[in-house]
């Protein structure tokens, strides 16, 4: 699987109110990479994931898949949004069921691929539960069991743990983390978490407001083995630090 | 201490100061006409009511304008919640037709029901279908802009994670949409259902032969209250019951909403 985005802009609105988004973006993820794009709040991000799961249109440029333009959504792309992740008249098992069923695939195999995907986020007690009765981390988990459970070749993760307090957070980074390292994803996380960018992903891409567009791309060569080590080791400290003074940078440029 | 735990426990069974609210209104009422201050004709005893009531009940006087009415709220109230979802869902999610037909809805919707019933009269005649049109105009407009409301309060990211799984436009509605909306639409109707009640009684004070509203039109031409009592019981009981009946559905059908 080769995802490419290639020289991407998107502008809302047309005339005077014309408002440009996203500028220039380009970046490409293959089978079985874990790719960031860390950007402050309003700098276009969330914008260039629905262009990338084929929820919006481009203005310019292009968005492939092994060569295939984007044209629409589909199941090729699964995706977990912050807010309303979950069906909430739908239990977790019936929610993670979902897509398999608006696929049409025979009972058995949606009953088996359920409690099999609800293993892998740990869920599998749960199953019967409605949404309000999880808690917003097993929310997400569920959501992602959903994605993953309709096969897509990448995860589009748009700020899959902004709505969590800061310990579920962290535990819910070691879960991806080690999903990631279980299954052998691929995956595409949006975040304004410079630190959750750089534990999770190989590639991070930090995106420059006003508008949107790529200024820095760093491979994140860390051990990525436990991540509560990681965080505290030297080299991880020199990265975030200096990542950090980009995005600061970024934003003093334009007085705030 | 005793007192610190009387409230909450009370306040815990809200049945009981309903119950009580309405027993006080009863006493009152039979203290009332004891004391014979009021006129009887202005305002009857309950024991008077409640035989009314009785005869009316044994003569089958009763039973048959229940019969009416209800068939009638039901009739007009069916075709129009029938009529709404679809239109309401079609608005809701089309832009086209929302704007081909929200203002056209947001202006009869002001026209008051009841005074279509000239029009109603000259159009169907003096039977069962101008009652139901009624019914059916003055509840189809509410019921539709308040569905197509409820569909546009659908968080988007719910529609957009179905296209990313693989679901298919049409999927959309049956899947996601109607589920979503579905605790509304049952308020939407339990709401609207007390319209409904109120423009059948006023077709049937127009013309009718049978029903509550009839019953006591008729009522007051022959000056008896006691009857005109029993028909605003009646009506409010009935009402009490539609509502709670929507209530129980919606506990049942749609417990995720509550
Ligand atoms: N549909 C839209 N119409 C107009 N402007 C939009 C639309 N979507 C996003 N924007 C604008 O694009 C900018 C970036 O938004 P977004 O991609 O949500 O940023 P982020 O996810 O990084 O916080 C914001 O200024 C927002 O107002
Ligand atoms: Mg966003």
């Amino acid at each position: 699987m080769h995802l490419s985005v290639d020289s991407v802009s998107k502008s809302f609105g047309e005339g005077k109110a014309r408002k440009l988004v996203l500028e220039n973006v380009s970046f490409t993820i293959s089978s079985g990479e874990f790719v960031a794009l860390v950007g402050s709040s309003g700098s276009g991000k969330s914008t260039m994931m629905r262009l990338v799961a084929g929820l919006d249109r481009p203005s310019a440029g292009t968005i492939t898949v092994d060569g295939v333009p984007v044209k629409g959504p589909g199941s090729d792309r699964g995706m977990v949004f912050q807010k309303y992740s979950l069906y909430p008249w739908l239990t977790a098992a019936q929610n993670v069921a979902f897509g398999m069923s608006l696929q049409g695939l025979p009972r058995r195999e949606v009953q088996e691929r359920t409690s099999y995907f609800l293993e892998v986020v740990g869920l599998s007690d749960a199953a019967r539960r409605l949404p309000r009765e999880l808690s917003g981390g097993m929310q997400q988990r569920v959501a992602i069991a959903r994605a993953l459970a309709a096969e897509p070749k990448v995860l589009l993760l748009d700020e899959p743990f902004g709505a969590l307090d800061l310990q579920i957070r962290e535990s819910m980074q070691e879960f991806l983390h080690g999903l990631w390292q279980r299954t052998g994803l691929t995956a595409l996380l949006i975040t304004h978490d410079l630190e959750e960018a750089l534990l999770l992903a190989q590639r991070v891409h930090i995106l420059a407001p006003r508008p949107g567009r790529i200024v820095r791309s760093v491979a994140a060569d860390l051990p990525h083995g436990e991540l509560a080590h990681l965080r505290v080791t030297p080299e991880f400290l020199a990265l975030r630090e200096e990542l950090a003074a980009c995005l600061r940078g970024l934003d003093g440029g334009l007085g705030l | 201490m005793r007192e610190s735990t009387f409230w909450p426990r009370l306040l815990a069974h809200p049945w009981i100061l309903g119950i009580a609210g309405i027993l006080i209104v009863l006493l009152l009422w039979t203290g009332v006409t004891a004391t014979g201050l009021v006129d009887r004709l202005f305002l009857p005893s309950p024991a008077a009511v409640l035989a009314a009531g009785q005869a009316q009940a044994s003569a089958g006087i009763l039973g048959r304008d229940l019969v009416a009415s209800v068939t009638r709220v039901f009739t007009g109230f069916a075709l129009s919640a029938a009529v709404a979802l679809p239109l309401g869902i079609a608005m809701g999610t089309n832009r086209a037709i929302c704007q081909l037909l929200e203002p056209l809805m947001g202006l009869i919707r002001y026209m008051p029901a009841p005074a279509f019933i000239p029009l109603l009269i000259i159009y169907f005649g003096l039977e069962e279908l101008p009652k139901v049109m009624l019914i059916f105009i003055g509840t189809v407009f509410f019921n539709t802009l308040m569905i197509m409301d409820a569909v546009k309060f659908v968080p988007h990211e719910l529609v957009e994670t179905a296209l990313t799984l693989g679901g298919k436009r049409a999927q959309l509605l049956t899947r996601v949409i109607t589920p979503c909306i579905a605790p509304q639409v049952l308020d939407t109707y339990r709401i609207n259902m007390a319209s409904a009640w109120n423009l059948v009684i006023v077709a049937e004070l127009v013309a009718a032969n049978e029903g509550l509203g009839k019953r006591i039109s008729l009522a007051q031409r022959f000056l008896r209250t006691d009857e005109i009592f029993v028909g605003l019981i009646v009506i409010g009981v009935i009402g009490l019951l539609i509502d709670l009946g929507f209530r129980l559905l919606m506990r049942r059908a749609c417990s995720w909403a509550n």
